[in-house]
């Protein structure tokens, strides 16, 4: 698992940004289903970051369906079939195109502008 | 499990009142107890500790009412008040000697632990020791005794940043198997910014507030805009600082939309900028 925090001031909030990456991990295959994600506290001393945001990073990737906890042996990655994959990462590019869109309209591009654009960063 | 529960801790001085301070703090956690020179920081850790004797309120430590089982509690708590500077001519061997005999569940073998990863030279006086390492003993002989509850009062002033970083680091894997809590005063909040799970906030004698690190710091955004504020934006801001040019300021997370509606610039605010702000107001 890789994990890099920025705490430059006007970063997202920490526990934001670990959610971000490790759920990206998870629904790029990177992680594998039922693998053991490291400690919450193990993950808050090596970043050098607090525990709460951590704890609240992971309780938010548990309700999403990501990971799933076992008492007293810890949190792992949610077993998901290869589909499921697809769809969850699809909707959750979908919501972050979502949010850019708006950005890019009030920008004033069209559409075709835009898509022009994508297809030259696609290449 | 609570390891620190303060309620109602009153102390009157002339001319100073620590009034009804109350907050809590859960094993496995590290607090951070801000607040300007004089506030009160060391007045409320002095109280609970019964070096001065309390007006009101009540202390409980590791489950145990401290006033009523001082002598449990102590066995169970490290404090670390300023510098360590009794007995500067003293080898630190001579001084672990006489300090191990207070205590029940001296561990031995911990305290070697302790000295090596530290890297204190136990044939060393106490004034051949820099201001960081003397922390690091203070450090090691309350570890050594089992404390759970560690109590520092402004453990990283006359330290410099990379001394200051490396006790941040050590507090981290101190609470790291969850048993353990730190609470500290500090006026330098850059050092709370990385390790702190909780902030007390004290000012003349009061509480201002007591809450997980993150939430305190998306409750507060700053706001900055040229010239004055219009008279309805005004009443949104808090501690509101004005220059020829401009004015920056705190406003409420739930009005940082009105204030960006009426053109501020609005950005998220660091404990610097909080604590700057609140004592303005």
């Amino acid at each position: 698992m890789k994990l890099t925090i920025s705490t430059v001031s006007g970063a997202p909030p920490i526990y934001k940004q670990l959610y971000e990456q490790v759920s990206a991990q998870i629904l790029s295959g990177e992680l594998e289903g039922d693998s053991a994600l490291p400690p919450i506290r193990t993950v808050a001393k090596e970043l050098r970051v607090s525990v709460i945001p951590v704890k609240q990073a992971w309780e938010e990737l548990e309700r999403a369906g990501l990971i799933y906890t076992m008492v007293g042996r810890g949190c792992f990655v949610a077993p998901l079939h290869s589909e499921e994959l697809d769809t969850r990462r699809e909707s959750m590019a979908f919501d972050k195109l979502m949010q850019e869109i708006q950005y890019y309209k009030q920008l004033g591009l069209t559409k075709e502008q835009l898509l022009e654009m994508v297809e030259r960063c696609y290449e | 499990m609570e390891l620190l529960r303060l309620e109602g801790l009153t102390k009157r001085y002339d001319g100073f009142t620590l009034d009804n301070v109350s907050f809590a703090l859960e094993e496995g956690y590290i607090m951070g107890f801000i607040g300007r020179n004089g506030a009160g920081k060391t007045t409320t850790l002095k109280t609970m500790l019964g070096l001065v004797h309390p007006d009101g309120g009540t202390v409980q430590m590791c489950g145990m009412d401290f006033q009523k089982n001082e002598r449990a509690c102590r066995q169970q708590i490290g404090v670390v008040f300023g510098e360590f500077d009794h007995y500067p001519k003293k080898k630190l061997s001579a001084i672990t000697d006489v300090y191990r005999r207070f205590y029940e569940q001296w561990d031995d073998a911990e305290y070697r632990r302790c000295l090596e990863r530290f890297e204190l030279d136990e044939s060393k006086t106490v004034e051949q020791l820099s201001s960081g390492m003397r922390v690091k003993y203070s450090l090691a002989l309350a570890l050594s005794h089992g404390a759970r509850l560690l109590i520092l009062d402004e453990p990283t002033s006359g330290l410099d940043p990379i001394s200051r970083d490396e006790l941040m680091e050590l507090f981290q894997s101190i609470i790291e198997d969850g048993t353990r809590s730190i609470l500290f005063s500090t006026h330098i909040t850059s050092d709370l910014e990385k390790c702190a799970d909780y902030i007390t906030y004290l000012k003349d004698g009061r509480i201002v507030c007591s809450m997980e690190h993150g939430a305190l710091l998306e409750s507060w955004r700053m706001v900055k805009g040229g010239g004055k504020p219009d008279a309805d934006i005004a009443k949104l801001l808090v501690g509101c600082r004005t220059n020829k040019f401009g004015f920056d300021a705190l406003v409420r997370s739930d009005d940082a939309e009105a204030a960006a509606a009426a053109g501020l610039e609005v950005s998220p605010a660091n404990l610097e900028d909080i604590m700057l702000h609140l004592e303005k107001d």
